[in-house]
């Protein structure tokens, strides 16, 4: 179980990282968090001869607000965006999901820019980017690029990101007005990836109907998953165990997941529907907290 | 071929500076590189907790970290809680107490979580106990002693609020 050797790097800046990874081109690799890299390194799954790590780059690190935008930096860690108040606030669904990504100790090393460029689709990230309609900022020898979620994650475990390019930030539009904001799963184990997960963030208008919602599910599929065909069904009315059951089924319909030794994927759609309906309902009754509160 | 990286790596309070490869791993570096051989290896992949290290002060998976990650921080293995005679801190103390332990390979890992949330966490409730060792799996005790330790560690068990979903989803 050791790696295969490797040359490792530790760029300080952005723009020697970006040099370093057009050196070498195809046999080069970002290090981030290396909670994914380094087991498949131990395994010798991956056997990059240039490995190079982002952690000493303190611009990847920051956590910033703007009225438009929540600027989450590549290199901020689980557990950092988990405690962060700007988190919470500008993007509701990507803090409720924080608790289901593995152990803290995998949480205090593993980043959220490293779970997107991963590209697992049953990681709790990417599917909170395409819900939330993130934009991926991409920074490689041929200028910065900015990448939509629905355009970032192509197959399972492959990205829009070129080999050398760097994923620098996370842009991701707050949300405006009383929101809530639920994440649930169904998992062998606490902390293993999830057979399935949902998550939902709802926004309510002043009569209560639901005037935006996002839904989402992990491992259900090749890319995360945004049920648009559940959000269809609810926006613009209040919720009722009709309308929650009927976005349960609408998901089922459209999903096609596979099987293997863990479930089936009769079970998998099942689980989702339930899922969906129950993360619906949760994130209304929080957007209605939301708005009490906010009166 | 790989490359050398010297560290320069606070263990257990003191500066040690070593030549390291590119592709060793933190627990490797102290376990062949220290002899600090406390820290167990299990699984090697950041599944079972086994090689749980403080990172200055957190718990990290020193299997799946690089040594020359971690030069210029500091990092506590198992070796550096107890005195200078081998005198047991309280953690572990109260692992003895309560037959926290059967064959002992996750209890390094264990007791660095533990002490973990006794230093970072005041007045943890049972969920802050159960997600402190949730990621440590132990194939002897089924847990129960070790949270009967942890109770004990941290003084009063009645003082172990009982948790609501309002806590855990504020977190
Ligand atoms: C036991 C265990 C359980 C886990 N459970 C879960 C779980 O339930 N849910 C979950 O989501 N994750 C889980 N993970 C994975 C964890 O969340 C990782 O933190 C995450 O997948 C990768 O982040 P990282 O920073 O560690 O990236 P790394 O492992 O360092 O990198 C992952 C990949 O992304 C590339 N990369 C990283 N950062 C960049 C960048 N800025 N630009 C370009 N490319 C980049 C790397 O080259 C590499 O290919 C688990 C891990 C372990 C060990
Ligand atoms: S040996 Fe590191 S987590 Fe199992
Ligand atoms: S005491 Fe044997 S594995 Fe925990």
């Amino acid at each position: 179980m050791k790696p295969v050797d490797f040359e490792l790097h530790r760029p300080e800046t952005l723009s020697e990282a970006i040099a370093l990874l057009a050196e070498h081109g195809e046999d080069g690799k970002v290090l981030a968090g290396g909670q994914s890299l380094v087991p498949l390194l131990n395994f010798r799954l991956a056997r990059p001869e240039h490995l190079i790590d982002l952690g000493r780059i303190a611009s990847l690190t920051a956590i910033r607000r703007t009225p438009q935008r929540l600027i989450i930096g590549a290199m901020v860690t689980h557990a950092q965006a988990e405690r962060s108040v700007a988190v919470a606030q500008g993007a509701p669904l990507m803090a409720r999901a924080f608790p289901h990504i593995a152990h803290q100790a995998i949480r205090a090393r593993g980043t959220v820019g490293g779970s997107i460029a991963h590209g697992d689709p049953a990681a709790e990230m990417t599917a909170v980017a395409v819900a939330l309609e993130a934009i991926m900022v991409a920074v490689g020898p041929r200028g910065t690029r900015e990448i939509p979620a629905r355009d970032f994650f192509i197959a399972n475990l492959v990205t829009a990101l070129d080999h050398d390019e760097v994923l620098t930030e996370v842009r991701i539009v707050p949300p405006a007005g009383p929101t809530g904001a639920a994440f649930e799963e169904v998992a062998r184990r606490q902390g293993d990836f999830a057979l399935v997960g949902a998550g939902a963030q709802v926004r309510l208008a002043q009569d209560g109907t639901i005037a935006d919602i996002r839904i989402c599910l992990t491992g259900v599929s090749a890319t995360p998953h945004r049920a648009l065909e559940a959000e269809a069904v609810l926006i613009g009315h209040a919720i009722s165990p009709e309308s929650t059951q009927t976005a349960a089924d609408a998901t089922r319909d459209v999903l096609n997941p596979s099987s293997d030794l863990h479930a089936t994927a009769d079970y998998r759609r099942d689980v989702a529907g339930t899922l969906v309906s129950r993360v619906v309902k949760t994130a209304v009754q929080r957007a209605t907290f939301d708005t009490t509160s906010a009166a | 071929m790989g490359s050398n990286h010297e560290v320069h790596i606070e263990v257990n309070g003191e500066l040690r500076t070593c030549t390291t490869e590119a592709r060793t791993s933190l627990a490797d570096f102290l376990r062949d590189q220290l002899g600090l051989t406390g820290t167990h290896l299990g699984c090697e992949h950041g599944v079972c907790g086994a090689c749980t290290v403080l990172l200055n002060g957190t718990p990290i998976r020193s299997c799946i970290m690089l040594a020359a990650q971690a030069d210029g921080q500091s990092v506590t293995t198992i070796e550096g809680l107890s005195g200078p005679d081998g005198e047991l801190n309280g953690v572990q103390e109260a692992f003895c107490k309560t037959h926290a332990l059967q064959c002992g390979f996750c209890t390094p890992g264990m007791v660095l979580a533990v002490q973990a949330l006794v230093d970072n966490v005041p007045e943890p409730t049972q969920q802050d106990i159960d997600d402190a060792i949730g990621g440590n799996i132990c194939r002897c005790t089924g847990y129960v002693q070790i949270r009967e330790a942890i109770e004990l560690v941290l003084g009063d068990v009645a003082k172990v609020r009982t948790s609501d979903d309002a806590t855990v989803g504020a977190r």
